[in-house]
This record gives C-alpha cells, structure tokens and sequence, in this order.
C-alpha cells in the first residue's frame, strides 16, 4: 500500500523546504556514526579541490557549467533522499561528449535535485534551453488540443504522427537514484492507475520480466518495445540498475496509445498512429495524460510538477513540457536543397533518422519534431511544429514545380509569463 | 560511492520483500547463497567508509550469468567490505575457493627459491611465461567505490614507489590520459595497453567511473615487468616474457612485488593482507595470492584429446584463449594457468603450472608419435 511512501512524503517536504533554503545535509537526528565520523575524515583529507573532475576534454552542459568554485559548495550538500552532486555529474564525467553534439552531462536523482544543486542545473537548464531562466521566468502548461488549428497533414507527405512526453510520480525517486522498491512502487502506482483507463484508451500491462517470447515478438513488430539501455550516457547514470526488475510496457488494445514504465524516466507517454491527423494524435495525448493524472490522484498520488520548472523529469533536456512531437515525413527534393537547415533552424524544429536520436535518415523520410521543451506550452509547442511542418511540405510542392522557396523567419521565443 | 552512503538509510524504510533483489533466473555464486534472511540482516550495515550491501551485490544483481559460466556476482568496496559483510562473503568465498573455511588461514610464500624447476619448458612448444597478481593498498578504498581524490592519491603515491626502482625495475610511467598517440601505439604493441573495461561485470560495478582520470601503465625499460594501476584493482603486476622461463619470470615477480612492498611501507600505506584471505583485492575470485601464472602454449593434438579438460582439472589448471579471459584459443595455442587462488601460496601455485605444463608438452610430443598418453593421465593433485 501507499502507507510507507505517504509517511514518506509527508516527511519531505520540511526537508525539501530546508533544502531550498540552503541549509543543505539534513544533519538533524543523523547519529554520529562510524560512517560519518569516516566521512568527516575524507572531508579533510580531500578537500573538494582533489576531487574536482578533469573536464578540460569534455563538451557538454554540464562541464561548461561547473566551476570549482561551485562544486566547492556544493560537493557535501545532499538532498533529503542523501543524493549527491557526485552522482548527480558521473555521467557527464564519464561521456565527454562530441565537439558537434553538446550533451547535457547531468541527471537529477528525485525532485529536490534542482533544487538543491540549482546553482549547477541553473546555468545548465539556461544553455540547453535557450536562456530560459529558472529564478525568474514561469513555464506555462497547457494540454488543451482543441486549439490545435491544422493539425491534419497531406498524407502523401506525412506517414506518421507521434506525441510523446515523460511523468515522475512526486514522493518517489528518479530512476538513477531509485532503489529497487521505489522502482517497484512506480510500476504498481502506474500499473494500477492505467488499469482504469476505459474505452479507446483500455488496454493492458507487459512487464519486461515475465514476457512471453510471442508478445515480445509482437511488441518488436509494433515497434513498441524498448530494450536495456547500451547508451553509457544512460549507463554511467545508474538507470540501467536491476534490469529488468519493474521495467514494463502499457499500451491500449488500438495500439495508438502507450506508456514506457521505468526506462528513462518514471514513465514515457506516447500517442501515436500512422498518417497525418497529428490534431486526433494530440487529443489522446491530452485525454490520456489527464485520465492517468485523475486515476493517480484518486489514490493520492501526483505528477512532479512546478511552475518555475514544469514537469520534473530525470534530464534537464526534458524540462518543463517533456514534449516532442514529431512527424515521419517525406522531403526528397526539399531534403537536398541546401536552405533545408537554415529553414529547419528558423523553424524551431530538428530532423533525425526514422531510428529516432542519433540515426541516420533512410532515403528521403526524415524524424522531423521540436527542438524546444521549456519556456513555451505543449499547445504552443505543437502548433508550431504542425505550421512547420506544413511550411517544410509546402516547400516540397513548391519545389515540385519548379517554383522556388523561401527561408522562414526565425520563430520568436519566450513570451514573458 | 565515495564518502558514505546514507542514501543507505532511507532505503531502511522499505520492507525486506520490496527491496530484496529478484534472483531467479541468475546463475552466479551472490545469487546462490543470497537468502532474504542474510538480505534482512546486513542491509542496515555499511563498512566505515560506506559501503552497503546494495553496493556490494550490484553487479551481480545487474549480470545474471550463463548457465556454463559461474561469476562471483560480487565486490568489496574496500578491506573491510569482507569483515562487515562476512555473512554473504564467507560462503561465496568458500564456493568458489574450494570449501575454503571461515576459520583457515592462507599461507604467502613469495621465496622464488622454493620453485622446483621451471627453467626448462620446451619454447618449441611455450611461447611465453607469465605471472600477474594484483595488490591494494591500505588506508584507500577500492575501484567500485573510490572516489576521484582516493584514485589520485593512489596514482600519485604509486608512481613515486615505482619510478623510484632502479636496476632491472628502472623504467616508467605512463598516464592513460595524457599518453601521445606514438606511445599508445607501441604500449599496444607490446601488448601492454589496458583499456576502459566493457565488461559489464565491470561497469555495474562502478570500476570504470572517470576514465580515464588517474589510470595508467608503468613498465620497466626492458618491458619485461609492468604495472597497471586503477584498473580493477589500485595495483595489477605483471612480470612477462618470450619463451619457457617460468622460473626466471617468477624470480622477477617476487623481487619486484618485495621492492614495490617496501617503498609503499614507508609511506605508511603497505599492502592490504591479513592471514585468512591473504592479499585483500576488489573481487573475491583474487583473494589469496591474487596470482595468475600461466604460459601460451601449443597443444593442438592434446587439446582435442576426450580427457583434455579432465587433465586440466587435475592438474588443478585452467584455459583461456590467448586474448585472456572469455576468449577463444586460436591455432591450438592455449593460455594455460593456475586454476587456484586461496589456500596455497604463490610458490606452490606456480609450481603446479611449471609441472603441469611440463607434463602436457610431454604428452602433446607423444600424441604427434601417435603413442597413446593414457598412462600418462595424472593423478588429482
């Protein structure tokens, strides 16, 4: 029952308060132990300067970021649930990075992390989020899909359409941090949630563990399932702890509805179908979403969520809405014409291989979604990637006829909240 | 992880059930002695410097084995990992050293003297001899748990012992993260280059942590002994060469570990030891001597012999392929070893490879006649 967990959360929040107020170890009714006595010992003899990492070859947010001096103070501060910078940082140590590809090079390991450790995921959320910053600027929520205006694409373009976003469920860690029980909980708090889900939404529960080898066959061939992680930026930040104890797949019996359990994050939700209807896609997201939320909240449960941060998830890539929204389209001649990276910067919007990230297009079908996540609504973000996209098909009629094409201006940012 | 580990605390306020590790389809020595009754009883512990249960069984929660294969499934985070934790690794210790009880004590003999023979492997048939052990050093936690200023400290303490040896030891030291491309090349070449470890078994443990910060390679001008340092132990050392010389290899191991033992000593950080495990290393399986003696050997008619492996097991040896651990011999040679580590010292262990060695090319020679070798099946040593 949820009776550990809630006299668990009750107990958070002082401390998450204290947290923010700075007053960093939750020291009080910590007994004086051997442990800590040791602790005390290594403090001294390595001072925060011995243990700083060597960053000098890295290229991600994280490395851009830290300073010594920031590390200096924040290297023995821990969040109520005795998580670390250290740990916070080891993938980004561990991953330099690519000259052309900035990773971000840090995770949170439960809510409190940003808080916390603000003084290093500020400057981080700041650069791989186009300024947005969290002390002063609120980050607007909205799943409202009716105010999606063209939101259905030519299909002779457009092959598929996909919604996708993450939720943490508060009072329980984040998967680099998680032990195995918390893991546990959050397959059972979303388990059980999901089972009330009705209609066109009801479906059923994979866990990873107990998969019979046809559903497995069957959910590789829905393009469904998902695998151990073999990326170390994933691997170096704990998540692939204990696979695959409490990891899972949901989906509805129409198999345009699904939700990742214990990946990345707490959950991944995604709406998807084939073709170019990404308004209908976008309306079960949204109806999806918030039956999940009213089902957790019925057994006193609820989503990480602020509003200087949006939705809390384990990346600080994925702040604020989570969302990437994304379309398989066919660009042959746009594709080779050498304005297509200008027009998808101006767009806000980035292509990847029909892999999904770091692959390859295959012929003239790009993964084309947006680069944004933080400062803008899901709405706001979803209508600018269906006017994208329909800009990037009209190009291709254009092109088609021999008219020629025009470079978009840039797409604004930030409005002011 | 470094500097405690209270993150332990919280995890208290789950019951047993919820956090225990599900074990069922695992095949490795943590998961067979692992009960919910030794879960229960240490995971409220942790050794001074922090180590929990958790941390100790990670990666053989995260790695379930191969039905063939039995891994330990285990590591020590530090020297008392083995004394706080005793519960789970006594009986670990005792399945994968032979019934090695709680209660034994291991006997250290680095006297190359008392090696009978060893000269005189036919280098028609061994191609090069071998010996390697690992050592720790006091008063710093081990690879799964150090954290980036411990390593540093090891790095730099231990290239001052080591580029402080002169005579057949003078040589140097080449850090893994500042090495040129030329010297890369060659430390390849030679066979010498470690690398960041893939193993999985060594990832979920949190060996590879900050590669390639304060790893690197020492080895001896006449690249014949070298060490490896923050590997997977603080120290591997390793004395190596062309041809059949086991005995000389094994001189040159044991004056080198004395020399390195004495500088560390008056530091005041000797070597991890105590007379039930013997020397003190991150995982299990070295504990004892630590020491791997073995030779690349051609044995292409005896290695398809039926009673091969029984020969071996007899001979209380084991095979590698010629890439080490995991790999496949190529061309009939093997990498034939000592199959031992705790409950019989250095001397005797390498004995047993220098006799065992001598009898197989032996036997090999007769096969190549076509004479039988039946008679020539050894007792069980």
């Amino acid at each position: 029952m949820a009776s550990t967990f809630t006299r668990m959360i009750a107990g958070r929040y002082p401390a998450a308060l204290l947290a923010s107020l700075g007053a960093g170890t939750v020291a009080g009714g910590l007994l004086l132990s051997d442990s800590a006595l040791f602790a005390e010992g290594k403090r001294s003899l390595y001072p925060p300067s011995a243990d700083f990492p060597d960053l000098r070859k890295h290229s991600n947010c994280m490395a851009a970021a830290l300073t010594p001096a920031i590390y200096a103070r924040l290297r023995d501060q821990v969040t109520p649930q005795n998580w670390t910078l250290d740990q916070c940082i080891q993938t980004g140590v561990d991953n330099p990075g690519h000259p052309f590809i900035k990773t971000v090079g840090a995770v949170a390991g439960d809510e409190e992390t940003y808080e916390v450790f603000a003084e290093l995921f500020d400057p981080i959320i700041k650069d791989r989020h186009n300024g947005y910053d969290p002390r002063t600027m609120k980050h607007p929520t909205d799943l409202d899909a009716s105010k999606i205006t063209n939101g259905v694409f030519d299909e002779k373009y457009v092959l598929s359409s996909r919604v996708r976003t993450g939720r943490s469920i508060r009072g329980l860690s984040l998967p680099p941090a998680c032990s195995r029980s918390e893991r546990r909980e959050v397959e059972r708090v979303v388990v059980t949630a999901l089972a009330g889900l009705k209609g066109e939404l009801a479906g059923r529960y994979y866990g990873l563990g107990d998969m019979t080898e046809k559903e497995q066959q069957q959910l590789i061939d829905d393009h469904f399932l998902f695998d151990k992680p073999v990326s170390p930026l994933l691997t170096c930040a704990f998540m692939a702890r204990d696979w695959p104890d409490a990891r899972g797949i949901w989906h509805n019996h129409e198999k345009n509805f699904l939700i990742w359990v214990n990946e990345e994050d707490h959950t991944r939700v995604i709406s998807m179908e084939k073709g170019g209807n990404m308004k209908r896609v976008f309306e079960r997201f949204c109806t999806g979403l918030k039956q999940v939320e009213q089902l957790i909240h019925e057994r006193g449960w609820e989503f990480m969520w602020n509003e200087r941060l949006g939705y809390i998830l384990t990346c600080p890539s994925n702040l604020g809405t989570g969302l990437r929204a994304g379309v398989h389209v066919r660009l042959p001649i746009l594709s080779k014409d050498t304005r297509f990276s200008k027009i998808l910067e101006n767009l806000r919007l980035q292509k990847r291989g029909t892999g999904g990230v770091d692959t390859a297009a295959t012929g003239d079908t790009f993964d084309i979604s947006n680069n944004d996540r933080l400062g803008k609504s899901e709405v706001e973000l979803v209508q600018q990637l269906v006017d994208g996209v329909n800009y990037l098909i009209d190009c291709e009629k254009k092109l088609e006829k021999g008219q020629d094409i025009k470079v978009p201006f840039p797409v604004a940012q930030f409005k002011k909240y | 992880m470094p500097f405690g580990n209270t993150h332990n605390n919280f995890k208290l306020n789950f019951k047993v059930e919820d956090e225990f590790p599900d074990l069922s389809k695992h095949n490795n020595h943590m998961a067979k002695v692992l009960t919910k009754e030794i879960y229960g009883k240490l995971r409220d512990k942790q050794t001074p410097s922090g180590y929990t249960l958790d941390d100790v069984i990670q990666t053989g929660v995260d790695n379930p084995g191969h039905p063939f294969i039995m891994t330990v499934g285990c590591v020590a985070g530090d020297e008392e990992s083995y004394e706080v934790f005793k519960d789970l690794l006594d009986p670990i210790i005792s399945d994968r050293h032979g019934g090695y009880k709680p209660t034994d004590k291991h006997a250290t003999d680095l006297n190359f003297e008392n090696l009978k023979g060893g000269d005189d492997l036919d280098p028609n048939y061994v191609l090069s001899s071998r010996v390697r052990t690992g050592r720790s050093i006091k008063g710093y936690t081990l690879p799964p748990h150090n954290s980036r200023g411990e390593r540093r400290a090891i790095e730099k303490l231990s290239v001052e012992a080591l580029t402080s040896l002169d005579g057949e030891f003078k040589g140097r030291y080449y850090p893994l993260k500042s090495m040129t491309d030329a010297e890369q090349d060659q430390l390849i070449n030679d066979h010498f280059l470690f690398d960041k470890p893939v193993s999985p078994l060594l990832t979920c443990a949190g060996m590879a942590r900050d590669w390639p910060d304060g790893r690197g390679i020492w080895h001896n001008d006449a690249k014949s002994f070298l060490v490896w340092v923050n590997e997977e132990d603080h120290l591997r050392v390793i004395a190596m060469e062309g041809g059949g010389n086991m005995r000389e290899v094994f001189r040159r191991f044991c004056v080198g570990l004395k020399r390195i033992e004495e500088i560390f000593k008056k530091h005041n950080h000797g070597f991890m030891w105590n007379e039930h495990l013997g020397y003190v290393l991150t995982c299990p399986s070295n504990l004892g001597t630590g020491l791997r003696g073995g030779v690349h050997v051609k044995l292409p008619k005896l290695s398809t012999h039926a009673k091969f492996d029984e020969i071996l097991g007899r001979l209380r040896l084991q095979k590698r392929g010629t890439g080490g651990v995991d790999t496949a011999s190529v061309g009939g040679v093997f990498d034939i070893s000592n199959a031992d580590r705790l409950g019989s010292s250095e001397v005797a262990q390498v004995q047993l490879v220098v006799d065992g060695v001598k009898l197989m090319v032996e036997m090999e020679k007769k096969l190549e006649k076509g004479e039988a070798v039946d008679s020539m099946i050894p007792a069980q040593k």
